[in-house]
């Protein structure tokens, strides 16, 4: 069975203005990504990772080109058609966590079952569910100050699979974590990727993600450097090819 | 093939309650200083206005001696007292409006989250409401009843306790009506600006706004 193309850019730019200077982020890119991939972009600082990353995410918009979730173009979509693919085709996990404070694990996962319109017994139900697969179960009326970092992280991606998205779009999901938990998180997304087929896209710098990644998007100074498979990519101790310092 | 009745996006209104309720509770502080604003600005017109609802049932009701004194003093005072008013409303109102710009300048982050997990602009602006709704009902109920209570004690002090044989309950009753409703207007009016402002942020811009 072909495999589908769930995310596609075509000659992505973007330009910010700072005042009147342009400053070019994304000078083109052209990416592909089939359904139940795992997808790491990774470059150095400036490369334009976050903001291409935004722009398949549907956070952004480009200043020129295309960008196709799902074979719709983003750019057609209005403000509530755009809020509906976020909350049921894309689920999304920040540095940051980003978890709201005033609500406990389990209201955190229910979120975004209540806005697709879930009653709050089923919702409560699924959320139970999810938080159990990312182990914890035991936590559900923790806030999140009452949570580790690794924690809270597990709850945000309890999160995103929430409305049994296409796409998680993970923005460097290790990057407030250390090394140890850092990889469990790595090992909870290549599971969901594989038990729930969901493709994952990452931006990241963590050198970890490379492991579990089918394919590398290599970035820098908004443009493509490369792609590669993860069979092609050789990774000695303390390097990796071609990667320089990020 | 999903059906038409699956492409809802829905908060409903028992949900947006409960959130609201835990907001106000954590950022405790911040409401006090809005329900504050609020509480003076009304407080101040209800004194006003009980001092004109005593005057009036003392001249009606009152000894004869008092009459001349009141009736002169309501009429010098009625337009300054209108311009007054309107000035401390106007400062309350000014008030909710910086207090709520930064209340949503500080939650910048948690609503672009909330659009990230599929938040309509109007789920946003609906939750900024209940909350200045809250604001205005409760600062309006303790003001106006502070304004009525310390009026009164004023009266007992310069006229003695005939004013408590004679209040004029139902006026005292519609004037509270009314600037229970005024009060949570002005609390709503004030946070529709700031609300809209962040209702229609773009998600990756409120998330990145280092607060």
């Amino acid at each position: 069975m072909a495999k589908e193309a769930i995310v596609r850019t075509i000659g992505v730019k973007k330009v910010y203005m700072l005042g009147k200077i342009p400053l070019r982020v994304l000078k083109g890119i052209d990416i592909e990504i089939l359904k139940g991939e795992y997808i790491s972009i990774m470059g150095p600082s400036g490369s334009g990772k976050t903001t291409l990353f935004n722009m398949i995410g549907g956070l952004d918009k480009p200043s020129e080109g295309k960008v196709y979730i799902d074979e719709v173009d983003i750019a057609q979509l209005d403000a509530y058609e755009l809020a509906w693919l976020r909350c049921r085709k894309i689920g999304y996990i920040f540095q940051s966590f980003n978890l709201i404070p005033v609500m406990t694990a389990l209201e955190n996962v229910m979120l975004p079952m209540i806005f697709a319109g879930l009653t709050t017994d089923e919702a409560r139900e699924k959320a139970k569910v999810h938080l159990e697969t990312v182990g914890l179960g035991e936590r559900l009326d923790h806030k999140p100050f009452e949570l580790s970092g690794g924690q809270q992280q597990r709850v945000a991606i309890a999160r995103a699979l929430a409305n049994d998205p296409a796409i998680v779009l993970a923005d460097e999901p290790t990057g407030n974590l250390d090394l140890k938990t850092g990889k469990e998180i790595i090992t909870l997304l290549r599971q969901m990727n594989k038990d729930k087929n969901v493709s994952i896209i990452t931006a990241t710098h963590d050198l970890k993600m490379l492991d579990v990644s089918d394919r590398v998007i290599w970035l820098r100074d908004g443009m493509i450097e490369r792609v590669e498979d993860r069979e092609n990519i050789t990774i000695k101790v303390g390097e990796v090819e071609g990667e320089e310092g990020g | 093939m999903e059906q038409k009745i699956e492409k809802q996006l829905t908060l409903p209104f028992k949900n947006a309650v409960q959130m609201s309720i835990r907001s106000l509770k954590i950022r405790f502080g911040r409401s006090i200083i809005i329900t504050m604003s609020i509480l003076l600005g009304i407080a101040f017109l209800m004194s006003i206005l009980a001092t004109n609802a005593f005057t009036m049932a003392l001249i009606e009701r009152g000894p004869e001696e008092l009459k001349a004194i009141l009736m002169t003093d309501l009429e010098e005072v009625r337009t300054k007292q209108v311009w007054l008013v309107t000035l401390s409303l106007l400062v309350c109102v000014v008030g909710i409006v910086n207090a709520m710009l930064m209340s949503v300048t500080e939650r910048s982050r948690e609503i672009g989250t909330m659009k990230c997990l599929g938040a309509l602009d109007k789920f946003i602006v609906e939750l900024f409401m209940i909350e200045s709704f809250a604001h205005g009902v409760f600062g309006s109920l303790i003001g106006s009843l502070l304004g009525v209570v310390i009026m009164t004690l004023v009266f007992i002090f310069q006229h003695g306790f005939l004013i408590i044989r004679i209040f004029p309950v139902l006026t005292i009753l519609k004037y509270l009506l009314f600037t229970v409703s005024l009060g949570t207007f002005l609390a709503i009016v004030g946070a529709l600006y700031p609300a809209s402002v962040s209702a229609k942020m773009e998600p990756a811009e409120a998330i990145r706004r280092e607060v």
